[in-house]
């Protein structure tokens, strides 16, 4: 396993949360077999790690909430075909050993090394397959989007993970939309509900177009600037739809919020597009987020080393 | 007598874990100062003003702290002013 890092293997990559261990690169070579890695796999692991150990994600929080949410990979750049990753069919789903296994390989160092254990510091209510593992890569070749990773200040061609704290995968079906007008007013439904619809900019999410929506997008030559800045809007409300008890629902944004015109569901970069997924299907996906910001996590984009 | 070559590699931390006694309970809540470690969830201060009025018909003397946010760890210098200026500790979750 080794073999697959030219890093030294006592090498301190970073510090594990709950119980604060400095974590080799043997130890997360160790779990890395355990998860079924192949040495080529190892940089990822690694570089997930990193992204994941530290004060913005806040891998710490996300053990200790009582939320449904574990760490999600999206993986960019060209060492994921290179290393035989799946960004097509069946991409959150079953039957790909790269996706599976990175991913596995970071719980398994949180559990075994970091001690962050369900049923001990992890009490999580439901908890979330997410928690389990929950990787995959980004369809570039196939998007009219710059990939989630360049989006985010990775130069192109750059291989690269971003990590995000969130639940499973929700569809999104729209069947009959064939411009991006229809589209984004339909993406933006499911989107609104994410947690609540009456609670807002608390919380990211990702979205995850398929190819049969994304042809909408391509056709009509948005990139994805036009896309976001028309889910932005879309996703705005009236302060006074969601205050609390509107429409007999005690949830909601406190009464204060209740004269502004315009809420924002999402915060200026709470909404991370990327592409994936196989070529037949008008669904995309969505990924809800863990509270966002200082008080709870950050996603974090980190170049893949060797 | 074959002496195997394979080792077997420890996936976790490899720490044995620590073993402390518990102080002693304090005989009495009079000339005691408490810390009320209140983590920033929602109405946590309701149940901690509660207690601290308890605690002061107590005759203790109670000092009141805050985490900046409940999702991350006390920070190391809260930990350090509640442990040196306070005898005991109550930490509270609500919501």
């Amino acid at each position: 396993m080794l073999e697959g890092t030219t890093r030294a293997s006592d090498e301190v990559v970073a510090t594990a949360p709950p119980d604060l261990v400095e974590l080799t690169v043997e130890k997360i070579a160790v779990n890395a077999v355990m998860a079924g890695c192949r040495p080529e796999y190892l940089p990822w692991v690694i570089a997930a790690i990193e992204a994941v150990c530290n004060d913005t994600f806040n891998m710490h929080g996300l053990l200790a909430t009582t939320m449904p949410v574990g760490p999600v990979l999206i993986c960019n750049g060209p060492g994921t075909k290179a290393i035989g990753m799946n960004s097509g069919i069946n991409v959150f789903g079953q039957g790909n050993r790269a996706n599976l296994t990175i991913g596995r390989a970071v719980q398994l160092v949180i559990r075994n090394v970091g001690g962050g254990r369900p049923g001990e510091v992890d009490r999580a209510t439901h908890g979330s397959p997410s928690k389990i593992s929950f990787c995959f890569a980004e369809d570039e070749a196939g998007s009219p989007f710059r990939p989630l990773s360049v989006q985010r200040g990775i130069d192109e061609g750059v291989d690269a993970i971003t990590v995000f704290a969130g639940e499973g995968p929700k569809c999104i079906v729209d069947q009959l939309a064939r411009t991006p007008e229809q589209l984004i007013a339909s993406l933006a439904e499911p989107l609104m509900g994410l947690h609540h619809r009456k609670l807002v900019v608390g919380f990211d999410v990702v979205l995850v177009v398929s190819p049969d929506h994304s042809r909408i997008f391509h056709e009509a030559k948005w990139s994805d600037v036009e896309v976001l800045e028309a889910l932005y809007a879309a996703t705005a409300r009236p302060g006074a739809e969601l205050v609390r008890g509107v429409g007999g629902i005690a949830e909601g944004v406190p009464e204060e919020f209740g004269e502004i015109p315009s809420l924002p569901k999402f915060r200026s970069d709470g909404i991370l597009l990327a592409h994936a997924g196989g070529g037949a299907g008008l669904f995309s996906s969505m990924i809800g987020g863990w509270v966002n910001g200082e008080m709870g996590s950050n996603p974090v984009t980190v170049e893949v080393r060797r | 007598m074959v002496v195997s070559e394979n080792h077997v590699l420890d996936p976790t931390a490899e720490r044995a874990p620590a073993t402390r006694t518990r102080l002693a309970r304090p005989e009495s809540l009079a000339g005691q100062t408490i810390g009320l470690l209140d983590i920033s969830k929602p109405r946590g201060d309701v149940f901690l003003d509660e207690i601290e009025r308890h605690l002061v018909e107590h005759g203790a003397k109670v000092h009141r702290y805050k985490k900046p946010t409940f999702t991350k760890p006390a920070p190391v210098d809260l930990r350090h002013e509640i442990a040196t200026q306070c005898t005991l500790v109550i930490e509270a979750l609500a919501d």
